[in-house]
């Protein structure tokens, strides 16, 4: 097991450094910041000074050695708008977007596989039938307009709940939060269920596929068989079987709701890293925007390594296809 | 049950039993029909190709027959007491407590993230209140009785961690586990090489005969059951048309099928002359014509055999389903 982990950890080091280049000289080919920040009316004198302060006049390997130098010490840049390291102005978004993200998860999960499960085992009954006439709606619908939609249903015409922002925070640890509070709950419940429905329809598909499959595998007749409770088979035998094709793709699409929540936090003016990116790609903001790809990079290369192990911890035929090597 | 041990009822005694599978192209009848019974440390041997209805009769006794299957008719005696008048939660409580399977292919009967201990443990505690730690006692002992060596270790393995040999004394272990006053063994050899199987039969027979467990071996393989079965019974097309002593049917068959598949034993063929064989294949059960199933590829078929034959006695304890029944020579 430990092999394992250090061996995916060395991975995961050349992985972020390869990343880091193509990063920073992809976004050196787009556009030319100086013209979004220096006055149009400006003289030559004035770009030359902006330039010079920004370091823009180096060459690009300079910048590059000078980026990978400061980058190793966790200085990712000042932002070309803000004036302020790239690095704080991202986690300061952080809490926002991964609470956002987990409540999306946790909605995703909570309900899907019940959904899923049911509609697997129970292919021809009506409510099976309206489950997955539901998980395609939740495919297919796009994201903003169901989200306009929630909020013209129950901000505007119901007015149950609060259509932006994140509510009454509460501090844990230092880190805001919303969950805690009522009023952060009410604010926190339409954007995670909008951000989840794309997960949840991919979970009932997924286990309503997995359930299909294992339900009809001798293993699962054999357990009928020694006399056990169909709740212990379905609990038990099924659902540890079905957990390892829901647990990885989740994993990877848990990256996806943080990395790119940007529509979500938008239509809902949640304030996360989504906004953040978008005004500084449009300001041309490479520091943030670098910093930004980054930690989207760590973020995906960490939550593989986590999934793989939870992975090998459902299925012991991946633990021992590794002692063996 | 009667007290006094002579009037016991058998241990299992299917009457007319059938079962059909009820799909969108008709009606499948798969098991039509079939009576048998099996008395406390018998052992029988049902026989036929794939496809006779041998798996589907096993699985009716147990009440496991997946959808769109449904037994329609027929009684399931198990000492004495009708199985199809039970509620499902009873019949629960039957399984794998009195009444035991093993399946065909050991590689997919044992889940494959569950632990050994885990599957072991569940087959007891689902009949009887005991603690973990006694339920664990007794898999350590049920995998001792099949021969299985380091049994306390081999409780912690996963399934991937043993061999389809062994994988098989796990599961006749499980069926063991709660000492079933039948088991029913669906071809629990034919994935196994011949050495493993020859050992897996020995030990099954020398439990069975220690513990007065009735068993039922579902088979096509008539050389298995020719030194394991104290009777036979023939499957065709979802009927049994040959039943009897073991020696009865295999040296003296009535029903052409049962002569062909004895003829078709490759050891009883001389060196250098065609393997014997059936002609033709098993018909489609669904929507099955009338008259005898195995008239088309029956030498001896004539005018009576587009009439459905009933059931004869030729000879005293040798039922035989067949119009013009061999006159019992060895082939």
């Amino acid at each position: 097991m430990s092999v394992f982990i250090i061996r995916r950890l060395m991975q995961s080091v050349l992985v972020i450094a390869i990343m880091g280049a193509l990063v920073f000289f992809a976004v050196n080919v787009v556009g030319d910041p100086v013209d979004m920040l220096v006055n149009p009316e400006a003289d030559q004198a004035e770009v030359e000074r902006v330039l010079h302060a920004l370091g823009l006049d180096r060459p690009l390997h300079e910048q590059f050695w000078f980026f990978v130098k400061n980058a190793l010490r966790g200085d990712m840049g000042d932002s070309f708008i803000f004036g302020e390291p790239a690095l704080k102005l991202i986690v300061q978004r952080i809490p926002a977007t991964f609470e956002l993200a987990v409540a999306a998860l946790i909605m995703a999960v909570v309900v899907g596989i019940p959904c899923g499960v049911y509609a697997g085992l129970k292919p021809e009954a009506r409510t099976s039938k309206a489950i997955m006439a539901g998980s395609i709606l939740g495919f297919s619908l796009p994201t903003f307009w169901v989200g306009l939609m929630m909020i013209m249903v129950f901000a505007v015409m119901l007015g149950w709940l609060p259509s932006t922002g994140r509510g009454d925070t509460v501090q844990v640890m230092g880190i805001e939060v919303s969950f805690l509070t009522l009023d952060g709950l009410s604010h926190l419940v339409m954007p995670a269920l909008n951000l989840a429905l794309f997960k949840m329809s991919l979970v009932v598909r997924l286990a309503r596929a997995g359930t299909r499959e294992i339900v009809h595998q001798d293993y699962i007749k054999f357990a009928r068989a020694k006399g056990v409770s169909e709740g212990r088979i379905i609990l038990v035998h099924l659902m540890k079987n079905i957990l390892i094709p829901v647990v990885t793709v989740l994993g990877l699409e848990f990256g996806n709701l943080i990395a790119f929540s940007v529509v979500t936090e938008t239509v809902f003016a949640w304030p996360g890293m989504g906004k953040l990116i978008i005004d500084a790609i449009n300001n041309l903001d490479r520091p943030i925007v670098v910093a930004y790809l980054m930690i989207t990079v760590i973020l995906f290369v960490t939550i593989n390594l986590v999934v793989d192990i939870i992975y090998s911890l459902l299925d012991p035929r991946v633990r021992l296809g590794d002692l063996k090597r | 049950m009667t007290a006094a041990g002579a009037a016991a009822p058998p241990t299992l005694a299917v009457e007319g039993l059938s079962t059909h599978f009820f799909t969108k192209a008709g009606v499948v009848r798969a098991v039509e029909d079939v009576s048998f019974t099996v008395d406390k440390g018998e052992v029988l041997g049902l026989v036929g190709e794939s496809g006779s209805g041998k798996t589907v009769t096993g699985f009716s006794v147990l009440g496991l027959v997946d959808h769109p299957g449904r037994t329609v008719a027929g009684r399931i005696l198990f000492r004495g007491e009708d199985l199809l008048a039970k509620s499902a939660a009873q019949w629960q409580q039957i399984r794998g407590s009195r009444i035991a399977m093993i399946f065909q292919d050991p590689m997919m009967t044992l889940n494959p993230v569950l632990r050994i201990d885990t599957q072991m443990i569940e087959a007891v505690q689902a009949h009887e209140k005991v603690s973990r730690e006694e339920a664990r006692q007794r898999a350590r002992d049920a995998l001792a009785q099949v021969g299985i060596p380091a049994a306390e270790e081999r409780l912690k393995a996963y399934p991937h961690q043993f061999s389809g040999g062994m994988r098989q004394r796990v599961a006749i272990a499980i069926a063991l586990i709660n000492k079933p006053d039948l088991i029913i063994a669906d071809e629990p050899t034919t994935a196994l090489d011949v050495t493993i199987q020859a050992q897996i039969l020995f030990e099954v027979q020398e439990l069975c005969r220690k513990t007065g467990t009735a068993l039922i071996w579902i088979t096509h393989d008539l050389t298995v059951v020719a030194g394991l079965a104290d009777k036979i019974c023939v499957m065709y097309a979802g009927k049994i048309v040959e039943a009897g002593p073991i020696d009865g049917v295999l040296d003296h068959p009535a029903h052409p099928y049962s002569l062909g598949l004895i003829g078709s034993v490759p050891s009883r063929n001389k060196r250098g002359v065609p393997l014997a064989q059936i002609p033709g294949t098993t018909p489609s059960l669904l929507n099955l014509p009338p008259g005898c199933a195995f008239r088309d590829r029956c030498a001896s078929a004539g005018e009576a055999c587009g009439q459905e034959p009933d059931i004869t006695l030729p000879l005293p304890d040798r039922p035989v389903r067949c119009h013009y029944p061999h006159a019992g020579t060895a082939p």
